[in-house]
C-alpha cells in the first residue's frame, strides 16, 4: 500500500543521493540520521536478546 | 472557549511474567493492585469499590455542598435504602458477614483520587477527575509511576511472581485492550448529534494522536507499520460493547454525574500513549471540538461554523479509520457523504478552522492551555503534512517509526523482523532502564511538559480541582475508617457508629480544596469530619 512505499523510499533518500532533496532540509535530516543511530546504539544494549521468543511470549487477554 | 472540562483516562497495561508466558494474568494482576495495597496499608482493612454508585438511580443525590442541584425526580423511594432526610451523610446498613474478597475484583483507592483495580486480565489505573490536559498528563504519568512501583516491589519479593507491565493496546496476535478517555459533556447536546460531529474527528486524529504499531491487520497478519495500536479493532460506527464490536463512539452513559445535566462521553478508539504531547493533543483537541458541538447546540454563530463540520460527514467511518490508520504517507483521501474526498489532514484542518472561527464569534480570550492546544494543533498539522519527521518529538507513532526505520536501513530488516516487533511492545515497559520510551527521555528526544516533580507528587496527592480532592484527601486521612469508594461516593465506617455512612459526591467539581480543604483540616478524624458533614 502505499503507506507502506513511502516508508521505503525514505530510505532509499540517503543524504546527497538525490540531486532534487530540498537544500534546506538536508542538513537538519542528516543531523536527525546521527541521533537515530545514536539512539539505536543505546537501545541495542537494553532490547531483549532473544527478540523472538519475547515477541512469542507476549500474549495477552483481550481487553475493553 | 476553553479546553477545561471534567475529564479523566482509564488505561489497562499489559501484563506478563517474563520467561512465563502461560502464566494466569488475572492473578498476576491481582498481584500487582494488592503489592500495592499491601504497601501502603500495611495490612489494614481497605476500602472496597462502592458498587452501589454504578446504578445512576442510587446516586441520585447531591454532594453536601450543592443543595440546589439535587434532582429529586431520581431520588429513590425504595424502602431498604434509606432516602436522603438531608444533604449530609447517608446512613447506610453495615453487612453482617464479612464481605468476600475476591481476587480478580483486587481494588483500590489511591490518595492521588484515582483506583487502581483488575479489569478483565489486566491491570487497570483509571486516573482521577481533573480539568485539563495538561493535567490528564500528569495524573495519567502518576499512573505509569503507579505501576512501575508494583513491578519493583514484586521484583523484590522472591515469593511473589515477577510482573513486567506494558502500555500499550496489542499483543499482535489477536488481543487488545483499551486506553479510554471520558468527557463530561452538556447533556444538552442530542447524543446523535455529538456522535456525527466527533466521528470525522476522532477517525482522522490518529495522525497526531497515534502510539505507533508493528503489523497490520488485528492479528499482525500482514507485514506493516501503522499509525494506531487500536485501529484495526474498530468494527463499529456506534455501540455499548467495549469488547467485541468496537464502536468509533461509545455509548455507555454512566455519568457518575447529575445525568440530568450530564452525560460522560467514553471515548475507546484511542491508543494508550507515552509522549506527553500527544496524550496532551489528545485529550486537548478533542475537549475543543466538544465545546464547538456545544457551543453549536447553544445557537449564535458556533451554529454557522458547524455547517462546516457537519459536511465532514465520511461514507464509511468504520473503513476510513484504518484507512487512515495503514496510510503513512498521510495522502489517501477519505470520502465524504457529499462526495468530496479529503485527507486525514485536510478534515483536521477543518475542524481546527471551525474551533478557530467559534473562538473569534466567541469574542474575549481564551485561557493559556487552550492557546497552547491550539497553536501546537495547527503547528503539527502544517509540519505533518510538510516535514513529518519533524514532529518525532511529539507524535509518538513517528518517534517510533524513526526508531524503527532506523533500525531497518542498519540491519537491513524486513518488516516481519521480530527485532521490529520487540522494539514496538518494549516501547512502553514502564521500567526506565528496559522501556525503549524511556531511552528517548533520557537522550533527550522527546519533548516533556511535566516535571519528575510534579509526576511524582501526582502519584501521592489529588488534583486540586475536582471532587477527586476529597476522594484521595479521604482517603489519605481517614483510610482507616473508609470501608468503600466511588467516583461519586466515600463511604465511613466509623467504631461505635450505628451504620455506615456514604457521603455523596454527586458534582465532580464540588469537593475540591477550595470547598473541602479548610474542613478536611479542621476535622482530625473521621467522626469530626462527618459531624462537620452534617451526619
Amino acid at each position: 500500500m502505499a503507506g507502506q512505499e513511502h516508508v521505503r523510499r525514505r530510505h532509499d533518500d540517503e543524504p546527497g543521493d538525490e540531486p532534487g532533496t530540498p537544500a534546506p532540509a538536508a542538513p537538519s535530516a542528516q543531523a536527525r540520521d546521527a541521533e537515530v543511530d545514536a539512539l539505536l546504539e543505546e537501545i541495542d544494549d537494553v532490547l531483549e536478546q532473544n527478540a523472538e521468543q519475547f515477541v512469542r511470549g507476549f500474549v495477552q487477554k483481550g481487553g475493553q | 472557549m476553553t479546553v477545561r472540562r471534567v475529564m479523566g483516562l482509564e488505561t489497562e497495561y499489559g501484563v506478563l511474567q517474563p520467561g512465563r508466558p502461560l502464566a494466569n494474568p488475572m492473578l498476576l494482576s491481582s498481584h500487582v493492585v494488592a503489592v500495592h495495597a499491601a504497601a501502603r496499608e500495611s495490612g489494614r482493612a481497605r476500602a472496597r469499590w462502592d458498587y452501589d454508585d454504578e446504578d445512576p438511580l442510587h446516586d441520585a443525590r447531591g454532594f453536601h455542598l450543592q443543595r440546589a442541584a439535587a434532582h429529586p425526580s431520581l431520588l429513590t423511594d425504595s424502602p431498604t435504602v434509606p432516602a436522603p432526610s438531608g444533604d449530609g451523610p447517608q446512613e447506610m446498613p453495615r453487612s453482617e458477614v464479612e464481605e468476600y474478597e475476591d481476587p480478580g475484583a483486587a481494588n483500590v483507592i489511591l490518595t492521588n483520587g484515582a483506583r487502581l483495580y483488575v479489569d478483565h486480565a489486566h491491570p487497570e489505573y483509571s486516573s482521577p477527575e481533573v480539568t485539563s490536559p495538561l493535567d490528564a498528563v500528569r495524573w495519567d504519568r502518576a499512573g505509569e509511576l503507579v505501576m512501575l512501583d508494583s513491578v519493583r516491589r514484586l521484583a523484590a519479593n522472591p515469593a511473589l511472581p515477577d510482573v513486567t507491565l506494558y502500555k500499550n493496546n496489542v499483543d499482535g496476535k489477536g488481543a487488545t485492550y483499551g486506553t479510554h478517555e471520558n468527557y463530561l459533556v452538556d447533556r444538552a447536546v442530542p447524543f446523535g448529534d455529538l456522535v456525527a460531529r466527533l466521528t470525522p474527528f476522532l477517525v482522522t486524529r490518529q495522525v497526531f494522536t497515534g502510539a505507533g504499531r508493528v503489523g497490520l491487520g488485528q492479528r499482525g497478519e500482514h507485514p506493516g507499520f501503522q499509525l494506531s495500536q487500536r485501529a484495526d479493532y474498530i468494527e463499529a460506527e456506534v455501540g455499548l460493547e467495549t469488547t467485541l464490536r468496537r464502536p468509533i463512539v461509545n455509548t455507555r452513559d454512566e455519568p457518575h454525574a447529575d445525568p440530568a445535566r450530564w452525560r460522560r462521553l467514553h471515548v475507546i478508539i484511542g491508543d494508550a500513549t507515552m509522549l506527553e504531547v500527544a496524550t496532551y493533543l489528545r485529550l486537548g483537541t478533542t475537549s475543543l471540538v466538544l465545546w464547538l458541538i456545544e457551543q453549536g447546540e447553544a445557537g449564535g454563530a458556533a451554529r454557522r461554523v458547524l455547517q462546516a463540520v457537519d459536511r465532514l460527514a465520511l461514507r464509511d467511518p468504520v473503513q476510513s479509520v484504518h484507512r487512515v490508520s495503514h496510510d503513512l504517507a498521510l495522502t489517501e483521501r477519505l470520502e465524504l457523504a457529499d462526495g468530496r474526498r479529503l485527507t486525514a489532514l485536510e478534515v483536521q484542518a477543518e475542524y481546527l478552522a471551525a474551533v478557530r472561527g467559534a473562538l473569534d464569534a466567541a469574542g474575549g480570550a481564551p485561557d493559556e492551555q487552550t492557546l497552547d492546544v491550539l497553536a501546537r494543533w495547527e503547528s503539527l498539522l502544517g509540519r505533518l503534512a510538510d516535514e513529518p519527521a519533524s514532529c518525532a518529538r511529539e507524535v509518538e507513532w513517528l518517534a517510533k517509526l524513526r526508531l524503527l526505520d532506523g533500525m531497518r536501513r542498519r540491519d537491513h530488516l524486513a518488516w516481519d523482523h521480530p527485532r521490529l516487533a520487540a522494539v514496538d511492545l518494549q516501547w512502553s515497559d514502564v521500567r526506565p532502564e528496559r522501556g525503549l520510551y524511556h531511552r528517548l527521555v533520557a537522550a533527550g528526544a522527546v519533548e516533556l511538559l511535566v516535571t519528575p516533580e510534579q509526576v511524582e507528587d501526582a502519584v501521592v496527592h489529588p488534583p486540586h480541582d475536582t471532587r477527586a480532592y476529597f476522594r484521595g484527601e479521604a482517603v489519605a486521612r481517614y483510610g482507616g475508617h473508609i470501608s468503600a469508594a466511588s467516583w461519586d461516593s466515600v463511604v465511613f465506617d466509623v467504631p461505635g457508629a450505628q451504620t455506615l455512612q456514604r457521603v455523596p459526591m454527586r458534582d465532580p467539581l464540588r469537593g475540591t480544596r477550595a470547598h473541602v480543604g479548610e474542613l478536611l483540616d479542621r476535622s482530625p478524624d473521621a467522626r469530626s469530619l462527618l459531624a462537620a458533614l452534617g451526619g
